[in-house]
């Protein structure tokens, strides 16, 4: 049925081609751009970039105050992938598998902070905080991350139930394991592709929060918001340069994903 | 197949959890819009003088204006571009289809804050862009007026809103059955005439989604405007910012905030019903 009038379905239309160049242009022009300053001599501007130097880098390196901020953003990612990935996975079993008052306001509410703007969660938790008098540090940041992002652990992981064949936990049940074994040796093993993914997604968002962690901040600060307010001084390539290695970073981790999904689909497909 | 104590085991410490730490606090946010603050101190003398205050100050129906200006701009644009590229590595990219998807991917995970810097850095009077049209003699003297304005705030979310809206789009496109396409082919209609009445329609459901998603993140974002938006490019989740930080204004600013919120919730239950009735079954 393909006939190569000009009308045919498959011949690729040189417009469209060129529109989707400009936009992918668009779309890396900022990142580029980011990368190459991070190694130019005389700064963050003017054009062509010259003079290629790792002085930058070296001074990052022997910046202890990023170094402080990288590792209380460290600290916050991992306690929020444990809490949110915890309170996600039992969210998403409870909306799976049972029936409660309330259930559809429950949904709503939990995915609630992945849709509306950052600043009024952030507010909300500010208020709440201040409701029960507790002054703000890391551990409210993490509360506040943390909660937000079970909305992200509930939607991965509620999908990810979806998938299962239920068949093997009824089997696993009526061959006497208990409830409590089945959870461990059946339904768990069934999620790690969800719960990796779930994971390193809340890893990431935590480790770039700044509308949350802006209102919840006490004494010590997280790696964006030492970067913002190093830009309201002035910007100097310094910035360029811990950006870059951000990148880089969440570059590794997609690979990462990305492997991992392949490898179960593969494994998916020879079963 | 589940036992009664298995379902309560699992439910009650969300639910615990999501009613202490999301209903409270959004709910904190309610009662104290209704508030007031007397001699620098928060008093729960109920009123509604700061909604009073909101529908009366100029200053805020203006800059929410503003902001519903510069989140259906940010809309139009990341559709104008996301929809073009959705189409274009669904239908035509061949072979390198599941690159190029990655392609798009791979900027979502770029830290906002990062992405937002890069533009700064382009467009001031002594940046990169600047320095580019100098360096080529297409202009003599940089221009100041790119940066620190609407324009650049639009810029800045349109280039961090165009994969999100890509993403739905791209969803709802490889859902099309592709025979659909090709009996529109085989019956006569030309290629403009199959994306017009066949695509387009069956795509709306994930364009609507992938809109709504920008023009709400758009509408209560704050840190554009301060970045690379200027006095001129101030939104209205700035001056809940204001309000709550030096102003210590709280009332007024949870008033502010709940305005914000019950825009994106009436938002989201408009645009659900109508995804449900444009959905492809």
């Amino acid at each position: 049925m393909k006939t190569s009038s000009a009308n045919s379905p498959t011949r690729r239309p040189a417009m469209l081609t060129a529109f989707a160049i400009l936009i992918f242009a668009f779309v890396y022009l900022p990142i580029v751009v980011l990368v190459a300053y991070s190694f130019n001599r005389d700064g963050v501007g003017g054009f062509p970039p010259r003079h290629l130097t790792l002085d930058w880098y070296r001074q990052l390196f022997a910046d202890s105050a990023i170094w402080d901020a990288v590792l209380n953003s460290l600290l916050v990612a991992a306690g929020s992938v444990a809490l949110s990935l915890t309170l996600g996975l039992l969210a998403a079993l409870a909306l799976d598998r049972a029936d409660f008052p309330g259930k559809q306001l429950f949904r709503r509410l939990v995915l609630l902070p992945l849709i509306l703007p950052g600043i009024i969660t952030g507010l909300s938790l500010l208020m709440f905080a201040v409701f029960i008098n507790t002054p703000l540090s890391l551990i409210t940041v993490f509360l506040g991350h943390g909660t937000a992002l079970i909305s992200v652990a509930t939607t991965e992981l509620f999908a990810g139930l979806q998938k299962i064949d239920r068949a093997q936990e009824e089997a696993s049940l009526d061959l006497g394991a208990t409830p409590w074994q089945t959870f461990w040796r059946v339904t768990l093993p069934n999620l790690k592709l969800s719960l990796t993914a779930a994971g390193l997604l809340i890893f990431t968002l935590s480790m770039d929060e700044i509308a949350v962690t802006f209102f919840l901040i006490g004494r010590d600060t997280t790696l964006p918001l030492e970067i913002w307010s190093r830009l309201r001084r002035g910007i100097t390539p310094e910035i360029n340069a811990i950006s870059t290695l951000i990148f880089a970073v969440s570059v590794a981790l997609i690979v990462v994903w990305y492997k991992l999904r392949t490898r179960v689909t593969t494994s998916e497909l020879q079963l | 197949m589940y036992s009664r104590l298995y379902k309560t085991l699992i439910a009650t410490p969300p639910l615990l959890w999501v009613a202490l730490f999301l209903l409270l606090p959004y709910g904190l946010m309610f009662v104290h819009s209704f508030w007031a603050v007397e001699n620098g101190a928060i008093v729960h003398h109920w009123n509604l003088d700061n909604y009073h205050k909101l529908l009366t100050t100029p200053l805020y129906a203006e800059v929410l204006f503003r902001t519903i200006r510069i989140a259906a701009s940010v809309t139009a644009l990341a559709i104008f571009l996301g929809f073009p590229l959705a189409y274009y590595i669904s239908f035509h990219a061949g072979p390198r289809k599941g690159l190029l998807y990655q392609l798009v991917i791979v900027p979502l995970w770029v830290s906002y804050l990062v992405r937002g810097y890069a533009w700064k850095t382009i467009l001031g009077s002594e940046g990169v862009l600047n320095g580019f049209l100098q360096y080529f003699h297409i202009t003599s003297e940089p221009i100041s007026a790119l940066l620190y304005s609407p324009f650049a705030v639009v810029l800045m979310l349109t280039h961090i809103y165009t994969p999100f809206v890509f993403l739905p789009i791209y969803a709802a496109l490889e859902h099309i059955p592709r025979p659909l396409v090709e009996a529109s082919h085989d019956l006569g209609a030309n290629r403009r005439t199959t994306f017009f009445r066949v695509i387009l329609p069956l795509s709306m459901p994930g364009l609507l989604a992938g809109a709504t998603f920008a023009f709400v993140l758009s509408l209560g974002d704050f840190l554009a405007p301060l970045l690379v938006g200027g006095p001129s490019g101030t939104m209205i989740a700035n001056i809940v910012q204001s309000l709550f930080g030096a102003a210590y204004e709280w009332p007024l600013g949870a008033a502010v905030s709940v305005c914000i919120l019950l825009i994106t919730v009436a938002l989201l239950s408009l645009t659900e019903r109508l995804e449900k009735r444009w959905a492809f079954k």
